[in-house]
């Protein structure tokens, strides 16, 4: 982004682009720390807690506020494509649920206690209840994904509660426990799992043709459509991951607690919207990047950490994750401001 | 490239590259379409005028892939040809440009220019593959400075330019890729004086150095006259009429335009 600054200052291509005048670098200027809003939150949020308890910077505390952001960033990391594509994902944390419920059956009625078995398995209902949400949207002709994946919140949960009649299952195979608890070091293996998506969707987003287009539909779909990108397969895949996405979030849910249940996830959804939201991504689709996601993720887990670690109410940690949401939605509206204003001015500078 | 210097009506031998034969369109009870023919020949500049409403953009959305003709045949270098959807148009070396502009105001430059159709690693690979960014620049500077065509850096937001950079931007994507016809919906119509004489330019340019085909929509009697080998008239869903654009026959294509021709005998332009 800094760069860019540097770059547009140096006029290309003949006499055609006008050199920027004061105006319009003051503005880039603005607009870049705008952009650099979510990391200068955290930093902030850090800092402070950091000055009002040593013990918040310790190894272990931070290692805890890993463990404890890593299932949002995961269910994050997939909900980010959606909301690229101007979609949302509303059924992650019911599908949660039902994947690590249906995973867990093999334990429970086959008595195999297998990480091999287990853990394709949730992966696998997760992407499974991905593609019912992408292809109710897409060939159902739905108006909006809200609908269909606030259908499948619904039914997931049902699903979950069906499958496992109401009652958690234990004893998950040392595979999972390890995902979900395990550190190697302080680092849990949780974190490094979230790395390793983190990377894989990064890949996906900026380095191969598939996440361009998914970038492009949410800029201007009805143009994708028309310079020849598959839109309706690319919509349907963003589901699909989003959902294997919350597929491997039931595993380290599940590792945390030993158990699968059917109450798991419950409302996970909402903190995963605010993460990619607080990280910077554009509700209406187009701008989103996978840094931000797991910055806004982090913000969401160091405000709850912090706040326990100060014993204040948890009633206190929901206003503040919903404050730091208006903050993040805030700057949204601010930087599309800055960037219409902008245009106008670089108008008037290069035209006028 | 083989354009005659006086060319008749066509000019070059052999079938039009792009003929439109008795294409009808109805939406509901309105049709749009009434039974349109029209000629393209290699290298020609055709301006199609015509008042709002008057089956301009229909036509220009039949031969883009956008609406299906309800009757009527579409005819490639004299081979019939079906276009169902916007990516057969382009596979067929049809391009556009819209009015809307159809950008991604989200991507950089020479992204815009290449989605649909990214250089990939392994090539060929379409979605899957990796993207070749370095290739896909260097191509595009390449084919940008053959077209003469100037861009803003390159590597810039869309979202962030101005009118006339966003419109010289979807002139050069659709430049850039046109093999056959180049159709252009009011290419000037948000531009400055500078732009405007930029892209005329190209136009101008286009048919004798790469042979390419222009259908030129505009209301700008002007620009038609500098840069139409010939103009065509459609009112009402039918073409009324032809004529050779020049200063003295600006009168004759607004009268058709208007309808004041049509009917001579009768007073006034419609009921």
């Amino acid at each position: 982004m800094t760069a860019a600054v540097d770059r547009d200052a140096t006029p290309q291509g003949g006499p055609a682009s006008g050199r920027p005048g004061p105006r319009s670098r003051g503005l880039h200027a603005a607009l870049t720390v705008v952009r650099l809003g979510p990391v200068l939150l955290l930093v902030t949020i850090m800092a402070v807690l950091a000055a009002l308890n040593p013990l918040f910077l310790s190894p272990v505390n931070l290692g805890n506020v890993g463990l404890e952001a890593s299932v949002v960033a995961i269910l994050a990391l997939g909900q980010l494509l959606v909301i690229i594509t101007a979609g949302i994902d509303l059924s992650v944390g019911s599908v949660i649920a039902m994947s690590s419920v249906i995973g867990a059956l093999w334990i429970r009625d086959l008595d195999l206690v297998s990480g091999w078995l287990v853990i394709p398995t949730m992966v696998l209902v997760g992407g499974l209840a991905g593609a019912v949400n992408g292809t109710l949207f897409v060939k159902g002709k739905l108006p909006h994904p809200f609908l269909p994946t606030l259908a499948m919140l619904m039914v997931a949960r049902g699903v979950a509660l069906l499958v496992s009649d109401g009652q958690p299952i234990t004893g998950m195979p040392e595979a999972v426990t390890t995902i979900g608890s395990g550190r190697i070091g302080h680092v849990p293996w949780a974190v490094v799992l979230v790395a390793v998506l983190a990377v894989l969707v990064y890949l996906l987003l900026r380095r191969i043709t598939w996440g361009q287009w998914i970038y492009a539909i949410g800029g201007n779909r009805e143009a994708a459509r028309r310079v020849g990108v598959p839109v309706d397969r690319v919509l349907i895949s963003v589901y699909v991951l989003s959902g294997m996405c919350a597929g491997t979030a039931a595993i380290v849910v599940a590792g945390q607690t030993n158990s699968a249940y059917p109450t798991a996830g419950n409302l996970m959804e909402l903190s995963a919207i605010a993460a990619v939201i607080i990280g910077g991504a554009s509700f209406f689709g187009g701008r989103g990047t996978v840094v931000g996601t797991l910055v806004g993720a982090l913000i969401l887990g160091v405000i709850q950490n912090g706040l326990n670690l100060m014993n204040v109410q948890s009633s206190w940690q929901y206003v503040a994750l919903g404050a730091a949401v208006v903050i993040a939605v805030e700057l949204d509206v601010l930087r599309s401001r800055l960037e219409t204003r902008l245009r106008v001015v670089r108008t008037e500078e290069t035209e006028g | 490239m083989t354009r005659a210097p006086q060319p008749p009506a066509g000019t070059d031998a052999g079938p039009p590259v792009l003929e439109v034969r008795g294409a009808v369109k109805r939406f509901g009870a309105v049709t749009a379409l009434a039974g349109v023919d029209l000629a393209v020949h290699r290298g020609q500049v055709l301006g199609l005028l015509g008042d709002n409403g008057a089956g301009k953009s229909t036509l220009i959305k039949a031969l883009t892939g956008v609406h299906q003709l309800d009757e009527g045949e579409i005819y490639l270098e004299g081979e019939r040809v079906i276009i169902p959807s916007p990516t057969a148009a382009r596979g067929h070396g049809i391009e556009a440009v819209y009015q809307d502009l159809a950008l991604f105001d989200n991507l950089d430059v020479a992204t815009n220019l290449y989605v649909g159709h990214e250089l990939t690693r392994p090539r060929g690979w379409r979605g899957l593959g990796w993207l070749d960014r370095k290739a896909m620049r260097r191509d595009v500077a390449e084919r940008l400075t053959t077209l003469q065509v100037h861009l803003p850096d390159l590597r810039g937001h869309v979202g962030l330019m101005s009118g006339g950079q966003r419109q010289a931007i979807a002139v050069a994507r659709a430049v850039a890729f046109a093999r056959r016809v180049l159709i252009l919906d009011e290419p000037t119509a948000a531009l400055g004086v500078r732009e405007t004489r930029n892209v005329l330019e190209t136009i101008r340019r286009l048919p004798e150095e790469h042979g390419i085909s222009i259908v030129l929509v505009s209301h700008n009697m002007d620009h038609v006259v500098q840069v139409c080998d010939d103009a065509v008239v459609m009112r009402q869903g039918r073409v009324v009429g032809s004529a050779r654009p020049s200063p003295q026959t600006v009168q004759d294509i607004v009268a058709m335009i208007v309808g004041a021709t049509e009917g001579a005998a009768q007073k006034g332009p419609q009921p």
